[in-house]
């Protein structure tokens, strides 16, 4: 079988079950827990079919939504961070990208680290905008990105680190 | 019409994306619904029985301590049990009857604003919606939906949860909510600034809502103020339950619900 698809779907059984298993029930700080999931959409081969992966980054962020009872507010932020992907590439890595010649876990770290701050940042903006969806808590939405977000940050490039095969 | 197909495969992954984005927008705004019972029966069972077989193992890690609380619950049933000509039993009241039953929780939740558990009893033991919930230190919410083998609770630790709630003291009446900030407190809104509170005063359940019986202690006054208008008091609760080490629960089932909501209805 393609190595690739193997990866991919042993990316995304172990990453589901890491969230709902652990992730979602380390509670730092009281009720902070990192979202790592999303290192499945940042790390999906750069260059295949756009589409299969906006879907499959739909399905992802759906069976999070089942575990946590959070409706589709999952799906909603792994939808559009899967959309826009190319642009944030593209801002990230400049020319390389163009030419379709990067490997994410090859290329150089401050490339690296704007480009999963990035990624991170955005999923995490809507997800919250869109669980509190009440103006009147603008300062927990904004804390929780930030703090979330910066957690989320550490224990994915952790797990990258980890689990990159150079 | 070729330049109509045209465009729509030159704008593929956009429609696809738009698509898969309202999708996933109406799940969100459908949390707030009550038609997804269908949809939690289908899914409950998935995740139920994922939940359901990493609890048990972790179960085996809080035995010591939950064996401590049911020594303490059976040597208060046995005071109780001693003391009972003078005493009435707490759960009968008037003739009020209630039956209980136990269940495990297998899912916990309350670090989020819409904290939901989930218990391993359901439409097979008899459980109906809307029964309450119950530790042997306080409430923890109400059921809100219930498939064959699990049902799902509203903990207290809901934005969207609102119980009767009343001051032991002076049986003055309020509405028990939360603000989704604090895991340990919640708030008992709608008290009249009339009434003289102190902290550390008793909240207990008022028993005018049906679902839970009088006198279920929720937890003790921290502090309290007074309300934009000035005519209400909003005080917070710190729980007697603590929410995030929940294990063994009952289920309060209220016999006589029916006949009071025909009474209700007529």
């Amino acid at each position: 079988m393609n190595s690739s698809l193997t990866i991919n779907i042993i990316r995304f059984v172990t990453l589901i079950l890491l969230q709902t298993l652990i992730c979602n029930n380390l509670n730092f700080f009281g009720s902070l827990n990192p979202f790592v999931y999303v290192l499945f959409i940042i790390l999906y081969p750069i260059g295949s079919n756009r589409m299969n992966f906006i879907f499959i980054s739909f399905l992802i962020g759906l069976v999070i939504d089942l575990f946590l009872d959070t409706g589709g507010a999952h799906g909603t932020a792994s939808v559009c961070i899967a959309y826009i992907r190319p642009l944030i590439l593209k801002f990230s890595f400049g020319a390389a990208y163009e030419y379709q010649v990067i490997k994410i876990n090859e290329s150089e770290l401050p490339q690296r680290l704007s480009y999963f701050s990035i990624m991170i940042l955005l999923h995490h903006f809507i997800l919250f905008t869109l669980i509190y969806f009440d103006l009147s808590r603008l300062s927990t939405i904004i804390y929780h990105i930030f703090v979330v977000g910066v957690f989320t940050f550490i224990v994915t490039m952790l797990l990258n680190t980890l689990f990159s095969k150079n | 019409m070729q330049q109509l197909l045209n465009f729509f495969l030159k704008f593929r992954t956009s429609i696809l994306f738009l698509i898969l984005f309202n999708i996933s927008l109406a799940l969100t705004v459908s949390v707030h619904d009550y038609h997804k019972s269908k949809l939690f029966n289908l899914t409950s069972t998935v995740t139920g029985s994922i939940h359901d077989f990493f609890s048990d193992i972790s179960n085996y890690f809080n035995l010591k301590n939950e064996n401590r609380i049911l020594l303490l619950e059976n040597n208060r049933l046995k005071e109780l049990e001693f003391n009972i000509n003078k005493t009435e039993s707490k759960l009968s009241q008037g003739n009020e009857k209630y039956e209980l039953t136990t269940a495990s929780l297998i899912k916990n939740s309350y670090s989020l604003t819409k904290n939901y558990l989930i218990i391993n009893k359901g439409s097979d033991n008899y459980i109906n919606e809307d029964l309450g919930v119950i530790t042997s230190n306080g409430i923890v919410g109400v059921i809100d939906k219930v498939s064959n083998k699990y049902s799902r609770v509203i903990s207290v630790l809901n934005t969207k949860s609102k119980i009767n709630a009343k001051l032991k003291k002076s049986n003055h009446f309020g509405t028990l909510e939360w603000n989704g900030n604090n895991s340990n407190i919640v708030q008992l809104l709608d008290i009249q600034d009339l009434v003289e509170l102190k902290i550390g005063d008793t909240i207990v359940t008022s028993g005018y809502s049906s679902i839970f019986p009088k006198n279920i202690p929720i937890g003790s006054i921290k502090s309290f103020k007074l309300n934009d208008t000035k005519d209400l008091f909003i005080i917070d609760v710190k729980l007697f339950n603590d929410m995030t080490s929940l294990e063994h629960v009952h289920i309060i089932e209220n016999l006589n619900i029916k006949e009071i909501e025909k009474l209700n209805n007529e």
